[in-house]
């Protein structure tokens, strides 16, 4: 079972800066903390140590060591929580800070949710009654975006394998509880053995998945990013050009039908990836087609957007429309067909759009280069990729990919141990709720729902 | 509108509509806490009537008889006088989902129930229908029977069962009966609905009885009670269970019956149209099965005695609403049943019931006081579902009217608390029917436990006796000093215990070890650790039973605590009756909508709305922290 009550998360901006904090609060912050840090001076514990006292010393993971930290102690109740709170402050660079929270989380704490420091500051009364609807606000945009990210930025292909794991464990759980319900029509005689094996098969494909997890292949690669702009303005060209140029296609593996609509694109090292908002190829080539509702849809769902402007017409309602959609997000303007005559100048659309724009013809593939140093740039600015957006999901699902785990390896041993079946259908179930919110679903009445639409039951 | 003539009559403090399951024990609970009360049913000759399988307990339901026992109620009692076949099922899996079911001589059951609430003091039993609630400002004062008369009271419960506006069906054949050919209850649903009450219509449906006499058993598995019998009720004394059990029998359907069904699927009212009803999917009509499984090649058919005094089988597996030609051809087709002659034929049956989300966990409605409703009628199937939410609303009516807080189980304490949560909290779109997978606390609310958890209750709220409270307190005594005496029993290597271990396949011990981790070993139990501990004293089976199951499963145990723990504490935060979902900023719509339809009692069952997501929990927490 996960803990409730201690929660731990990277404090300070993931930007390279000298310092990061790491912070954890909660009843057994001490502990959590004691089992990673040791104190260069004296053996005493952290949670021997007074309130509100600073410690130097090293982070380590068993044996060896991971950084230098200067770690604070804050009792409860006078501190920002009203919790205990430690506080690892350590010399920044994002791989070692990450690293430090993944040691803080596997000895006993749990990811913060989104805006869950404040929340409990603010339970616990240490943060001034006016401002909940701040603190509401916060915990309400938080968990959207964080939601809508875990979600989005899952690859498609483990998606896939986590659903796959999921109905199998869902089913065989239906199975048994269908069985103990109904024991006078459904036998299990036998079924132990099965179960042992599809246990220890999910188990091994988690075990793959983590895998990918430690290496962060769980979350897709790639700046999401729209293409558009008006019809005949020259958006599948674009698309060609830059698919056909840098023959870097990389779809991903067959069969998953919400990932071929995708292509990732290679600029200059830095992955595209280009959504195709309707589902159809097509759908590049009309505003109107894709309809404006779905274009701002997509539009506002892109890390990235690239508007493709025809120098040889005027503006018309359509470019105003991608004007207006563009103007929140981060965008470049392509102003295309700068070999005809130009009835459009670079100047009048930066004034418009406020975006930097670069004269092309995707026809003639000239003018490319600008704007491919231009991405490059913006993403090394950290202006379009969110890679701690991206470096907290994947915590996230790795953090539910391991309770899964844990919950299949005590089935295993209720197995092992000849446990009646009603013991280990609870473990599974945990498993089922662990990678559900990966995928982003909840359990509700899936499981009676999986019961009466399998077996039949009954009288 | 004509002037009715009304007359007054006694006036009551409760009225109970329907004397089922859930209205006698609605009905004995109020008259046995002192309150004066009056039963009406349509027929005294359907009090505690089954007008379904001929059997009490099962799978989870077991566990809600033994509930309503440890809290007081009438049902455990009542299926032990007059059991005539018992089975504990599920017994080779765990404790946890060990459940009593008995097979009841039906006219017996009834007379019992009847013989009991007709002497109860406090309790008045009426023939009649009650075809309007009268309300005052929205408090109930009393109700009106079809007759014109008024019975003033201060509280009413609704417990009509599958009465209201009953249309059972077969065929192109529909009557507008109750089941049995008893008279439906047509009045009530319009008054319910001018009260501003929302209206369900569900269906269930039963199958054929068949004479006894034209059955060949010798071609049928026979299937027997258990030699030791369990009784249901915690009061019962085990010698008056001895008695002659009868036995039940397997057939099975086969690919005829298959073919008949499919070929006259066409005249099932199911598959017409003609039912609009939701009908449950747990127990589906032979059609169902047939059409929903094409690859079954059998299905189970169980033949039940409906008496001792009847030559009625019911037979179970087979409910249908094909029309009365089909059904003769299709029952016999199943081996055994060549000759068989209906006495009953099956039929489906439609009725009204509300949407229970209308409704408190009290059991009480948000919008109306002193109304409650209970069984059916709250969308439930099963005697025992209904006689679980009877005894709750019977319990949370009397004390209404006297003052005090209604009793809720929650879903960590009793199954009966995870039936009235998912039916107040979850939208239910077919008859609700307890499972053991609904409990998620299950390992905790087993049916050896439901005094140990529930009988405590049962005394405070009055419906238990100073002395088998007493009783109660010694047991858990007795539980608590033996559990701890082997907890703190060593025992060493000893050549006794080492070959004590070898022979029962146990491997020998390292070091010392207590008793207690002994019983944890999966091949070792109390009993068999017997010749180990001398200084053991003799202990009732009950204590014994108790002290096996949380030592050796103690593992288990104490995770499924910790996780109740920490539903008790978002289920111990309340949410004010009168709180006001639209001044919360960023509720999202859905979530508001459904919050503001169920007004959840705390923030516990309030994450249990789909719909209401973690942020919104979260949401709420702050708002109701700043005000």
């Amino acid at each position: 079972m996960r803990n409730q009550d201690t929660i731990a998360a990277i404090a300070t901006g993931t930007t390279n800066a000298g310092i990061s904090i790491i912070r954890i609060s909660g009843e057994n912050a001490f502990s959590v903390a004691d089992s990673l840090f040791v104190s260069k001076r004296g053996k005493k514990k952290l949670a021997e140590q007074k309130s509100h006292t600073m410690h130097y010393g090293m982070i380590m993971e068993k044996e060896t060591p991971v950084d230098e930290a200067l770690v604070s102690v804050m009792r409860a109740p006078n501190t920002y929580t009203a919790e205990n709170i430690v506080e690892i402050n350590c010399h920044g660079g994002m791989i070692v800070t990450k690293k430090i929270l993944e040691l803080v989380l596997s000895s006993g704490a749990r990811l913060a949710e989104p805006g869950e420091f404040t929340k409990r500051a603010f339970l616990n009364g240490r943060i001034d009654l006016s401002q909940a609807e701040a603190v509401i606000d916060l915990i309400h945009a938080s968990n959207e975006q964080a939601v809508k990210n875990s979600v989005r930025q899952l690859n498609g292909n483990l998606c896939r394998k986590i659903k796959e794991i999921r109905d199998g464990v869902l089913r065989d759980t239906a199975f048994i509880e269908a069985a103990l319900d109904d024991p006078e029509h459904i036998s299990l005689d036998g079924f132990t053995d099965t179960l042992y094996e599809h246990t220890k098969e999910n188990l091994e494909e988690i075990g793959t998945l983590l895998t990918h997890a430690e290496n962060g292949k769980i979350i897709k690669e790639g700046i999401r990013t729209v293409i558009l702009g008006k019809p005949n303005a020259g958006k599948s060209t674009l698309m060609n050009v830059l698919v056909g140029e840098e023959r870097a296609i990389v779809t991903d593996i067959p069969g998953t039908t919400r990932d071929t609509l995708e292509e990732l694109i290679q600029l200059k090292g830095i992955v595209l990836r280009v959504i195709d908002t309707a589902g159809i190829r097509e759908t590049y080539d009309t505003v109107e087609k894709i309809g404006v509702e779905k274009a701002k849809a997509a539009a506002e769902d892109a890390d990235f957007v690239i508007y493709v402007a025809d120098a040889s017409r005027s503006l018309d309602e359509n470019d105003e429309a991608v004007i207006s959609m563009i103007r929140e997000k981060k965008a470049v303007v392509l102003l295309n067909k700068s070999d005809l005559t130009m009835q459009v100048t670079k100047e009048e659309l930066e004034e418009k759009t406020g975006k930097q724009v670069f004269l092309i013809s995707a026809k003639e593939e000239q003018g490319m280069d600008a704007f491919a140093d231009a991405v490059e740039k913006m993403f090394y600015q950290g202006l379009i990729d969110k890679k701690e957006d991206v470096f907290i999901t994947n915590l996230r699902h790795k953090e539910a990919l391991l309770e899964a785990q844990a919950s299949l390896q005590k089935v295993m041993e209720s197995l092992e141990l000849m446990m009646p079946e009603d013991f280990y259908s609870i473990d599974l179930m945990n498993a089922y709720q662990a990678l559900g919110e990966i995928i982003g679903e909840a359990v509700d009445e899936d499981l009676v729902d999986t019961i009466f639409r399998e077996f039949c039951m009954g009288k | 509108m004509e002037e009715k003539k009304l007359y007054y009559y006694e006036s009551y403090d409760v009225a109970v509509i329907g004397a089922g399951h859930a209205g006698c024990e609605a009905a004995l609970a109020c008259a046995r806490l002192g309150l004066n009360t009056i039963m009406f049913t349509v027929s005294m000759d359907s009090i505690a009537l089954m007008p379904c399988n001929p059997n009490i307990g099962g799978t989870s339901k077991g566990h809600l008889v033994r509930e309503i026992d440890a809290l007081g109620g009438e049902m455990g009692k009542n299926i032990d006088k007059t059991y005539i076949q018992s089975k504990m099922l599920n017994v080779s899996k765990g404790p946890a989902v060990h459940s009593l079911r008995a097979q009841a001589d039906k006219q017996d059951y009834t007379h019992e129930m009847r013989k009991t609430v007709e002497n109860q003091p406090n309790l008045c039993v009426k023939q009649g229908e009650i075809c309007e609630i009268l309300v005052d400002n929205m408090c109930v004062t009393g109700v009106r029977t079809y007759s014109n008369a008024v019975y003033p009271c201060k509280a009413a419960i609704i417990c009509t069962g599958t009465y209201l506006k009953a249309r059972c069906i077969y065929g192109d054949v529909s009557h507008y009966t109750g089941p049995n050919g008893l008279p439906a209850a047509n009045h009530l649903t319009e008054c319910l609905k001018s009260l501003g009450i929302e209206m369900y219509r569900f269906k269930t449906g039963t199958p054929a009885r068949i004479d006894k006499r034209s059955i060949d058993f010798s071609k049928m598995e026979e299937q027997f009670g258990d030699e030791k019998v369990v009784p249901f009720s915690f009061e019962t004394d085990r010698a008056s269970l001895n008695r002659e059990q009868v036995s039940c029998w397997l057939t099975y359907t086969n690919e005829e019956t298959h073919e008949i069904i499919r070929g006259n699927i066409d005249r099932s009212p199911l598959y017409s149209g003609a039912i609009e009803g939701t009908g449950p999917r747990y127990c589906p009509s032979i059609e169902d099965k047939v059409m929903k499984f094409p690859d079954k090649e059998r299905h189970q058919v169980f033949i039940e005695p409906e008496g001792n005094y009847t030559n009625e089988m019911y037979i179970s597996g087979m409910s249908s609403s094909l029309p009365e030609d089909v059904q003769y051809r299709m029952y016999r087709s199943v081996p055994g049943l060549e000759n068989a002659k209906i006495v009953r034929n099956a039929y489906a049956i439609e009725y009204d019931c509300i949407n229970p989300m209308q409704l408190k966990p009290s059991l009480e409605f948000k919008t109306i006081s002193g109304l409650f409703s209970a069984g059916q009628m709250n969308g439930s199937s099963g005697y025992e579902e209904a006689a679980a939410q009877g005894l709750i609303a019977g319990i949370n009516a009397a004390r209404k009217l006297t003052g005090k807080e209604p009793v809720i189980l929650d879903r960590s304490q009793a199954y009966i608390g995870v039936l009235i949560d998912d039916l107040v909290t979850k939208e239910t779109h077919e008859p609700y029917r307890m499972m053991t997978s609904r409990a998620e606390y299950r390992l905790l609310l087993r049916q050896d436990n439901a005094d140990l958890r529930l009988t405590k209750i049962g005394y405070e709220v009055g419906l238990i006796s100073e002395e088998r409270y007493q009783k109660l307190l010694e047991k858990e005594q007795l539980i608590a000093e033996e559990t701890e005496r082997l907890k703190n029993k060593m025992l060493g290597g000893s050549a006794k215990v080492q070959e004590f271990l070898t022979e029962h396949g146990s491997v020998p011990l390292r070091t010392a070890i207590s008793m207690a981790d002994m019983i944890m070993r999966p091949e070792l139990n109390y009993d068999m650790l017997a010749e180990l501990d001398p200084e053991r004293k003799p202990l009732p089976e009950d204590v014994r039973e108790q002290v096996e199951i949380e030592l050796k499963y103690s593992g288990y145990i104490e995770r499924q605590q910790r996780q109740v723990d920490q539903f008790k504490k978002t289920e111990g935060r309340k949410i004010p009756a009168e709180f006001d979902y639209d001044a919360v900023p960023s509720l999202r719509i859905e979530a508001r909508q459904k919050l503001k339809q169920i007004r959840p009692e705390n923030i516990g069952q309030a994450s249990r709305i789909s719909g209401v997501s973690p942020a919104d929990i979260s949401v709420l927490l702050v708002y109701m922290k700043q005000n």
